[in-house]
């Protein structure tokens, strides 16, 4: 039947809606991986673009494609967004082909934040599985803030030291308060530091279970093991938050193919919290 | 004239119906209805009544469609074909978004003027729960999809009510039909080579006064005798009885049915219907629900024009789930749950409602007959079975 509109007419929920930025700095973080700073072409634009922290764009390459990407960079940051990137395949190749001053589409923000904002009382362990970092570094900045937290911890495990990310961050991490732990799975002759699965770092990092919030970002197995040892340590299953990762096409929900049971990855995620998915998780090929 | 009221009722014969095409038409619309091509009843550009698919009918099972003639068949006595709402609110290739690129610089394009107006006629109450439900999917879920509301806003509804089913429809299990109640702009009723007509809308009673319509109104036993078609063909398939010699309409039983499902994710089932399925998407394209898409990018040759364009995927490919170059769903089995829970269990989460309408099309068109009715039925009759994990991941 012909209709008058009874749904929102608000341009914001097209979700095709795409910005124009330029490439202002490109930083090399590890072998294949590059954080670029995108300048909104359009100051206003720019200025009225705010996401939260665990959040994600499209970032598209006009003729290429378009991949998802969490934001990287700080949210009181206006103006300007950082994408750290690893280049795996057609979006990512292009865009490690681009130098300063190319022109990069962006729209978003799209997704679940972390729950960076409520956890003012509690102890937050942030656990990383190689690139899982980026999804985390604009929370870690958060949570580095005196009074959004009582502690913060990065635990991040890597397949080899060189993998590891933002390792010339830790430093200013560690000043602010934060704790910080890295493994490797291969360490070789120059480590000194330990070699193992991430999860080994939670036994050190977790020392009042029922005030500790566990967000965690890598493969889905690895994600699983985390939760589950934090369960095992006394952690409270809706305190533990996960980042999934699957493939999509809109962002928006309209495309489907990020379904995750009757969950969209992208919009009811990426962030979800472990009482969620536990048992989808462990459902083979789902 | 005055617009006669919205519920009143008027007969209408064959010319009175072209002049409502002829109206349609008049005022800028596609109009869109069922014809007879290529062995099927599918949904066409639409001139003329005579292109109706009159004294045809459609036999339909589990892996079958027949088209006969049966000179007795109205001009609305087929039921669903191939195609639906969907094919054309949601077409299976489309422009989201172009970009061009002029001095090296990129700028996305305006969006071409919207296609004119549509209209369909001869739509079931399976196709409208259908519309119902996309509109969930597009327009209800947060985001908009512009070019779906574009279609979708001023699209012109010429339902029918069915008075006959085949051996594939299960309206009357989902709820779903075959009586259409609203969300049309007009509702045909086919009564003895005539159209009880029903008024659904300003705009239907605006159409009808255009094409001048307005002075056959039914009287209140003819209106009612009118209603109670395809009420009686609901109580037949309730009671599973054969309708025009065609077999008993299937049946769907839905209690509980978003829990069964998420309950039985490693279910024999999936395994057994597995070395029946050929993975080959016929379901998920007929589905007039189906909504999952990829975008793929149309390069000109210069490579300056670029167009974004959404074509309709399907949860069987192995690209519906590749992430890392693997696909998440490598098994037949994984995909068909992923099909068969989505659209009778997730879809309730998702979007307040299953689905499913029980048009059947998926399992006319299934070329091995895989029977959506069949298999949660066999699910339901094993709730809880499970296969071991060992061989669940095999
Ligand atoms: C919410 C979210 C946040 C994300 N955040 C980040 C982030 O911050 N940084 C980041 O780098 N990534 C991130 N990703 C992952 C990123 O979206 C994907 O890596 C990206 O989409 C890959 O796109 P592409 O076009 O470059 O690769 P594609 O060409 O799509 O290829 C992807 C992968 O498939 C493999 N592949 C492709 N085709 C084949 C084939 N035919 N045979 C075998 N293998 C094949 C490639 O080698 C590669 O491993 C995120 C994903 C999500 C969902
Ligand atoms: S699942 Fe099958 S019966 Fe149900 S709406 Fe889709 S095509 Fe029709
Ligand atoms: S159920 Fe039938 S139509 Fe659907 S993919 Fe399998 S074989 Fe094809």
């Amino acid at each position: 039947m012909t209709m008058a509109s009874p749904w929102p007419t608000a341009s914001h929920i097209d979700p095709w809606q795409t910005h124009s930025t330029r490439i202002a700095a490109i930083a090399d973080e590890t072998e294949g991986v590059r954080s670029y700073r995108l300048r909104f072409d359009d100051a206003a634009v720019g200025d009225a673009f705010r996401f939260a922290a665990g959040q994600f764009n499209m970032l598209y390459v006009p003729g290429v494609g378009e991949a998802a990407i969490s934001i990287s960079s700080d949210p009181e940051d206006v103006g300007t967004l950082t994408h750290t990137v690893r280049a795996v395949g057609n979006v990512t190749d292009a865009l490690a082909r681009l130098t300063v001053g190319d022109q990069v589409f962006v729209r978003g923000p799209f997704g679940t934040p972390w729950p960076v904002d409520r956890v003012m009382d509690r102890d937050v362990v942030f656990v990383a599985g190689g690139l899982g970092l980026a999804s985390q570094r604009s929370a870690i900045l958060r949570a580095a803030l005196p009074g959004t937290c009582r502690h913060a911890t990065v635990l991040h495990g890597a397949k080899r030291p060189g993998e590891l990310l933002y390792t010339g961050e830790y430093d200013a991490w560690r000043r602010a308060g934060v704790t910080v732990a890295t493994i490797v799975d291969e360490g070789g002759p120059a480590w000194n530091g330990r070699c193992g699965l991430v999860t080994a770092l939670l036994d050190d990092a977790i020392d009042d279970p029922a005030r500790t919030t566990v967000l965690c970002c890598g493969p889905d197995p690895m994600m699983v093991g985390v939760a589950e040892k934090a369960i095992d340590m006394g952690v409270s299953i809706d305190a533990i938050f996960l980042s999934l990762e699957r493939t999509m096409a809109c962002a928006a929900a309209h495309c489907g193919l990020c379904q995750f049971g009757p969950l969209f990855v992208c919009r009811d995620g990426p962030v979800l919290r472990y009482d969620r998915i536990g048992l989808l998780m462990k459902v083979p090929r789902l | 004239m005055q617009p006669p009221p919205i519920h009143s009722w008027h007969w209408l014969d064959a010319s009175d119906l072209q002049a409502v095409i002829d109206a349609l038409r008049g005022e800028g619309r596609r109009v869109i209805g069922p014809k007879v091509a290529d062995g099927a009843v599918i949904l066409g550009d639409l001139v003329s009544v005579a292109e109706l698919p009159t004294g045809w009918l459609d036999e339909q099972d589990g892996g079958s469609y027949r088209l006969r003639q049966d000179p007795a068949a109205g001009s609305f006595d087929h039921v669903v074909g191939p195609h639906s709402l969907k094919n054309f609110l949601f077409p299976a290739r489309e422009t989201l978004v172009s970009f061009a690129r002029e001095d090296g610089v990129w700028h996305e394009q305006a969006a071409a003027p919207p296609a004119a107006p549509l209209a369909v006629l001869g739509v079931r109450g399976c196709d409208l729960a259908a519309l119902r439900i996309q509109d969930r999917v597009f327009l209800g879920n947060g985001f908009v999809d512009e070019a779906y509301r574009s279609r979708r806003e001023r699209l012109f509804l010429v339902a029918v009510n069915c008075r006959r089913a085949v051996a594939t429809c299960f309206c009357h299990s989902t709820g779903c039909g075959p009586a259409v109640e609203a969300g049309f702009d007009l509702a045909l009723t086919e009564v003895d080579g005539r159209f009880a007509c029903e008024v659904g809308s300003e705009e239907g009673a605006r159409v009808l006064s255009e094409a001048g319509i307005v002075d056959a109104p039914l009287s209140t036993d003819e209106a009612e005798t009118v209603r109670r078609v395809p009420h009686d063909l609901a109580s037949r398939m309730h009671a599973r009885q054969a309708t025009d010699g065609v077999p008993r309409p299937r049946s769907l039983d839905t209690h509980g049915i978003r829990d069964l499902l998420m309950a039985n994710p490693e279910h024999p089932r999936w395994d057994d219907v597995a070395t029946r399925c050929l993975s080959c998407t016929n379901c998920t394209l007929v589905c007039p629900t189906c909504f999952c898409a990829s975008v793929q990018e149309v390069t000109d040759l210069t490579g300056d024009h670029v167009d974004r364009e959404r074509q309709w995927a399907s949860c069987f490919s192995l690209d519906h789930s590749r992430m890392h170059g693997q696909p998440t769903r490598s098994t037949t089995s994984s995909r068909y749950r992923q099909w068969l829970t989505h659209k009778f269990a997730g879809w309730i989460d998702q979007f307040g409602t299953s689905g499913c309408t029980g048009c059947g099309r998926c399992i006319t068109w299934c070329p091995v007959g895989i029977d959506v009715t069949e298999e949660i039925a066999a699910i339901r009759a094993t709730d809880g079975v499970t296969v071991a994990r060992e061989e669940a991941s095999s």
